[in-house]
């Protein structure tokens, strides 16, 4: 029997062995405890759409928490931005009524566009998009601001407690023990336990994942510099191609490689770079997408298109109402079909591929990846590629850039790991947390506690936007919706939604 | 926006009893009369029976809207298809309510029932696109559904 070490205010292997703790548990570690109605995990800004929606219902700011390592709601999220070149001038793809800051959607990004910077043409496009004009799309600045002002308005820092959250417990006699562990030197104890009622946790991506053969090439080389993750700081790979002419196999078909493939063309336009791309894809759609006039999506050249990552009325309309009747691998197959991989329909990109196309320097080729490997010379890296007709072909480039997207398996967030290994927490179709129509995890309920998720971690569940601005707002105002049915808030009426959009206009602290 | 067939036609009966009544109320006072003899009466007559023939008569419209919504991969219903559905929304009402389809209210100017219909319609659609949100927080998520 190994001999458990109790150091005071810290775990033991044997308490973390106990999928459900006492008090007593917790006492005599010489943990402290804290005692809050409502805690939320992570956040960002899927805890702040959720605190925001809490505050505007009438909650204290004394009866919510939201643990974090981060200090304002949009850091990670300008983080990721920035690597998959979205600096804040550039524009997200997001409707401009999926307005972070405010629950009512209206006045949209656009509308507050065109006031600010005297731009009527903005109204003009938001009123006549996608017919007339292409769909707005926000700035990623205006996004971070306006988060900003709302955070400040509800008095975000007073609930702000920064530390790392370690796990949540169930607890005996109901509720949950959030187990944390605050900035070094900000407590006497190493952990401090949270008893809340109510848990949220919103932690967004459990990380970045390669292709399997990229991650494959980088362990084996320990080559990090030439096989590039677009999510991950890779601005030596744009420095190098104004410096050199080089060449760049980008994989993947999504938005983001679209936004890449914009970084290295605009650098050509003005900034001189001879930058070779090769696009690699696996799938080539070319045409439509599906065979019924009513159910089909335009793609061309290897690019689905769609203006979001859903269509439209997936967010709030016959598609979220199809979502709603499915289960299990049915419901897994529709978010797939209006889902999966696609890009915005932009012109400007459009234009840019077209002329790559025309003048060589973006070529396209599709086919499987067998092998990568650097090259002889040691400046670059060489990819195997097996082609549909059943050819072999070499790629040789400077840099490959995996643009398949964020999508890592839960189990690798030790707090989501935990809740499948101690909390009952089970995972969905798609391999996420398993929730409700309300986005409370299946499975975890203690005694009259409740525990709920939001955002890229429900993916799988019953509404497909939920890795999206409004979809997180959807998900806090379901789970607000269900809170107030256990008595924590009020409902928000129409009366109280008013009043307080009222107050939301005029910036007014709540 | 993003309505199912029961959020389009919820949400036309709620927001012409909500904005289209108010409106009408107003526009009856304000709005030249067609001739010296016509009371706010007849104004009102006039301008409350072609907002009942756009609530009725526009439940059929919503189900043609609606079939044409499914040819749209995005399944929703762009802001400018609300503003210029209301051409031949417009179109048809005034024949019915100059026919005296409904109600025989005997010839009706054109021009006095285009200034109401027009503002009526062009504010309902201000309304529906942003403002009725500030009441109706999930009406949105939900296909324009109430309940």
């Amino acid at each position: 029997m190994s001999e458990t070490r109790v150091t005071a205010g810290d775990i033991s292997d044997e308490l973390m062995a106990k999928s459900v703790w006492s008090d007593q548990d917790i006492d005599a570690h010489g943990i402290p405890r804290w005692t809050i109605p409502f805690c939320s995990v992570g956040g960002g800004l899927g805890s702040f759409t959720m605190v925001d929606t809490l505050r505007v219902a009438g909650v204290p700011t004394d009866q919510m928490l939201v643990l974090s390592d981060i200090d304002v709601p949009s850091e990670t999220y300008e983080h990721l931005a920035n690597n998959s070149q979205i600096p804040r001038h550039e524009r997200l793809r997001s409707d401009s009524g999926s307005v972070l800051d405010c629950i009512w959607g209206w006045p949209g990004y656009a509308m507050r566009e065109g006031w600010a910077k005297k731009a009527p043409y903005r109204w003009f496009q938001v009123a006549t998009e996608p017919i007339l004009a292409e769909y707005f799309t926000p700035q990623a600045g205006q996004v971070y601001e306006s988060v900003g002002r709302e955070a400040a308005r509800i008095n975000w820092h007073s609930m702000l407690h920064k530390g790392v959250v370690r796990t949540v417990r169930k607890r005996a006699g109901g509720d949950y023990f959030v187990l944390f562990t605050p900035e070094p030197g900000s407590h006497p104890t190493k952990r401090i336990a949270v008893q809340a009622k109510f848990v949220h946790i919103a932690v967004g991506y459990p990380g970045v994942k390669m292709l399997g053969d990229l991650q494959k090439y980088r362990t084996t080389y320990n080559d990090y510099q030439r096989v590039i993750n677009a999510y991950e700081p890779h601005l030596h790979a744009y420095e190098e191609m104004l410096r050199r002419p080089t060449t760049v196999v980008v994989r993947g078909s999504g938005i983001v490689a679209s936004r890449v493939l914009q970084r290295m063309i605009d650098d050509r336009d003005k900034n001189g770079a001879q930058t070779k791309i090769i696009h690699l894809f696996r799938n080539y759609p070319d045409g439509w997408q599906g065979d019924k006039i009513t159910f089909r999506r335009p793609a061309k050249r290897g690019w689905a298109y769609q203006a979001f990552n859903y269509p439209k009325s997936a967010w709030g309309g016959q598609l979220r109402d199809t979502l709603l009747k499915l289960e299990g691998d049915e419901r897994s197959a529709f978010i797939d079909l209006t889902g999966g991989t696609n890009t915005a329909p932009r012109k400007d990109w459009q234009e840019q591929l077209e002329r790559g196309l025309r003048e060589g320097f973006y070529t396209q080729t599709r086919g499987t990846v067998a092998d990568v490997v650097p090259a002889e010379n040691g400046r670059g890296t060489v990819t195997t590629v097996k082609t549909s007709d059943g050819h072999e072909l070499t790629l040789d480039a400077d840099f490959i850039i995996d643009a398949t997207g964020l999508e890592a398996n839960i189990e690798e967030h030790r707090v989501l790991n935990d809740l499948l290994e101690h909390g009952g927490a089970g995972k969905n179709p798609k391999g996420r947390l398993d929730v409700e129509r309300h986005f409370e995890v299946r499975g975890t309920g203690s005694g009259a506690g409740r525990l709920y998720a939001s955002g890229s971690i429900t993916l799988g569940g019953y509404y497909a936007g939920v890795d999206s601005f409004l979809g997180l707002q959807y998900a806090a105002l379901q789970i607000h919706d269900a809170l107030a049915d256990h008595g924590f808030c009020k409902k928000i009426g129409p009366m109280r939604s008013a009043s307080q959009w009222w107050k939301w206009a005029r910036n007014k602290q709540i | 926006m993003t309505p199912t067939l029961n959020g389009r036609i919820q949400s036309r009966i709620a927001l012409i009893l909500l904005v289209g009544v108010p409106v009408t109320l107003i526009l009856g006072l304000i709005l030249p009369r067609p001739t010296d003899a016509t009371t706010l009466g007849d104004m009102y007559e006039v301008f409350f029976t072609a907002l009942a023939i756009v609530l009725v008569v526009g439940i059929v419209w919503e189900f043609i809207y609606h079939a044409l919504q499914q040819l749209r991969w995005e399944k929703d219903w762009p802001t400018l298809f609300g503003l210029i559905t209301g051409i031949p929304e417009g179109i048809v009402a005034y024949i019915l309510l100059d026919q005296g389809v409904f109600r025989d209210l005997g010839d009706i100017p054109l021009s006095t029932f285009l200034q109401m219909f027009i503002i009526v319609w062009i504010v309902i659609w201000l309304v529906a696109n942003g403002p009725f949100q500030i009441f109706f927080i999930r009406w949105r998520y939900r296909g324009g559904r109430f309940v």
